[in-house]
């Protein structure tokens, strides 16, 4: 390899290995004060690794908080906002993709049009709504503005009109009913997208923080992200408490992503535009 | 959405999209049937949870309207009258939504080209594994590394006014700072956003064919060239898929704000409103006094910015696409 050519290697991967160390830093941080006393965290010059692996932070931070009834309720949350979204958006997209029925396009442009439609013109009558309906402090309340999703109908639609016609039509002629064709047939074929849309409903969910914070009025309703502003909001100057806090609420998606790094970046990149 | 995908969709609408139908009105009566019932899942949804709320909220933003006993007054366009013309408030956390859109989302695109470019040159170890630490920040919890950067952005002891001083660059006081609170916020975005936008821009990048770039190469361009006159073109509809995207998150700021600027003193949004965003005046104009009309029309007069912004861009789009 010519010289030049060789320095323009080199450059790259010391390039690439600082920003990496800028992209894991404050994590590492995070991980590495959760360890840490709070006279630790403020050493100058700052220490790099804690002075003993004593998880004493961990377990005042259980003591304090119900970390795990907050994991589960992100879980339950995640669950519910995903199946949903599947559901409606595979049933509406195969309609859309491969049936011909008046009002079609109309209703097409008409989804598509809501995308438009950022979350905070909706929040304020949504929370009228769900008091009206007695849902404020329930799953069903918290769930309820996530529950469909137009780019959802958009993406299924797009994947299934790709299908070829035909499988459909055999079946029909076998005389296989619609529902046994959606499910037997459209389905299985449509995994892909599913997989994708999945993992998209998935973090949007596993994220979402301002419906929480304004449907989730006791702590046995709180998901992970509104637990965590909760805590952190009532120990200010505790940093080795917060980042303890901050260290669990991470670790769920963030292993989820190592395990599944191809799926999550798939799904979350080739979906993405929202 | 791509041009491609628009090209598709236009595609697809314009075909007659399922089975021709034939066999007779039965038949057909029979698939609007069908078709309706796979609908209706979502159209019901559709009504409950975007439409009614929509008209509601349009409503809300003629009254005056507060949640709870107190009688509703019709005041016509009051609300947005006082928003364009009298809330300093509002004009300020209009403007920062606005600074905050455009100083992260240009920087967090052109690094996320930089690492894209260096990911995708030519017998690069390792690339997965890199690709792996670049999109981390992605999916860690917003509101967790809020409270990190919060930290890290501490003024005395904070890490990164720490390394500033290894340089001997004075640090300011972040979110202490009203001049430098919403700098602190995009520091904090632009990090946990760069991931996103390299792997979108990384796809976009590998579609481009080599053999272009070698015979450009065979032809004397040198790499700026290539990368002027090849790559960027190229690869521009990747660039304004992901800055569409991002303005489109940008103008919806909130949590970020949130969790760095607030605490069980002092409500987000300090100091001295230097880190309010639209989204935030808004729910703490409905939710702080419960009054569900004037926070509306704010919530109308954004949508309409959003509207505004992301009909430009695509505007912008295709006269990039004549040539």
């Amino acid at each position: 390899m010519p010289l030049h050519h060789r320095l323009a290697s080199a450059a790259t991967y010391v390039l690439l290995v600082a920003g990496s160390l800028v992209m894991l830093g404050p994590l590492l941080w995070m991980l590495a004060a959760s360890f840490k006393s709070i006279p630790e965290i403020l050493a100058f010059p700052p220490t790099l690794l804690p002075k003993s692996f004593d998880p004493r932070n961990y377990r005042q931070v259980f003591e304090q908080a119900d970390f795990l009834r907050y994991f589960l309720n992100s879980t339950v949350i995640a669950a519910i906002t995903v199946v949903s979204v599947l559901v409606t958006s595979s049933l509406a997209g195969y309609a859309f993709a491969k049936f011909t029925f008046p009002g079609r396009n109309v209703l097409f442009v008409l989804v598509l049009a809501t995308l438009m439609i950022p979350f905070q013109v909706r929040v304020i009558p949504l929370y009228v709504l769900a008091g009206d309906l007695h849902l404020l402090n329930t799953y069903a309340g918290m769930v309820l503005p996530s529950l469909v999703d137009a780019f959802g109908i958009f993406l299924m639609r797009q994947f299934l009109t790709a299908v070829p016609s035909e499988l459909i039509e055999v079946a029909r002629v076998d005389g296989a009913g619609e529902l046994r064709i959606f499910f037997r047939i459209v389905l299985p074929l449509a995994k892909p997208a599913l997989s994708a849309l999945a993992i998209f409903t998935l973090v949007s969910s596993w994220e979402s923080f301002l419906w929480p914070l304004l449907v989730a009025s006791s702590p046995d309703m709180y998901t992970l992200p509104l637990g965590l502003a909760q805590f952190a909001g009532r120990y200010l100057s505790r940093t080795d408490l917060q980042m303890a806090a901050s260290t669990l609420t991470v670790i769920p998606l963030l292993v989820a992503f190592l395990i599944m790094q191809r799926r999550f970046i798939e799904g979350l990149a080739t979906t993405g535009f929202k | 959405m791509t041009l491609t995908q628009q090209a598709r969709t236009a595609r697809a609408a314009g075909a007659t999209g399922g089975r021709p139908p034939r066999g007779g009105t039965g038949m057909r009566r029979r698939q609007t049937l069908w078709a309706y019932a796979f609908l209706s899942p979502a159209l019901v949804l559709f009504a409950v949870t975007v439409i009614y709320p929509m008209i509601r909220a349009f409503q809300y933003s003629l009254y005056r309207w507060p949640l709870g006993s107190a009688p509703k007054v019709f005041v016509g366009l009051q609300n947005y009258r006082q928003l364009i013309t009298d809330d300093q408030t509002f004009h300020r956390s209009v403007w920062n939504t606005l600074y905050f859109t455009v100083v992260s989302v240009v920087p967090t695109v052109a690094l996320a080209l930089a690492v894209a470019l260096l990911l995708n040159r030519p017998r690069l170890r390792a690339r997965g594994v890199f690709r792996t630490i670049y999109f981390v920040p992605v999916v860690t919890s917003l509101v967790a590394v809020g409270y990190v950067w919060k930290a890290l952005l501490e003024p005395t002891f904070g890490i990164v006014n720490t390394v500033l001083g290894w340089f001997g660059i004075p640090g300011p006081g972040w979110l202490g700072d009203p001049g430098w609170a919403l700098n602190g916020i995009v520091l904090m975005s632009i990090w946990r956003d760069v991931g996103f936008y390299m792997v979108i821009l990384l796809a976009g990048l590998q579609a481009i064919p080599r053999e272009i770039l070698e015979a450009a190469t065979m032809d004397g361009a040198g790499p700026w060239q290539r990368f002027r006159r090849i790559t960027l073109p190229l690869l521009n509809p990747s660039i304004l898929l992901a800055t569409v995207i991002g303005v489109i998150a940008g103008l919806q700021l909130f949590t970020q704000v949130y969790v760095m600027t607030g605490s069980a003193q002092q409500p987000a949004g300090g100091p001295l409103n230097s880190t309010r965003s639209a989204v935030l005046f808004i729910v703490q104009n409905a939710f702080g006094p419960l009054e569900m009309g004037y926070p509306s029309a704010a919530a109308f007069l954004l949508f309409i910015l959003i509207m505004l912004v992301t009909l430009l861009q695509f505007r912008f789009v295709q006269r990039k696409f004549e040539y």
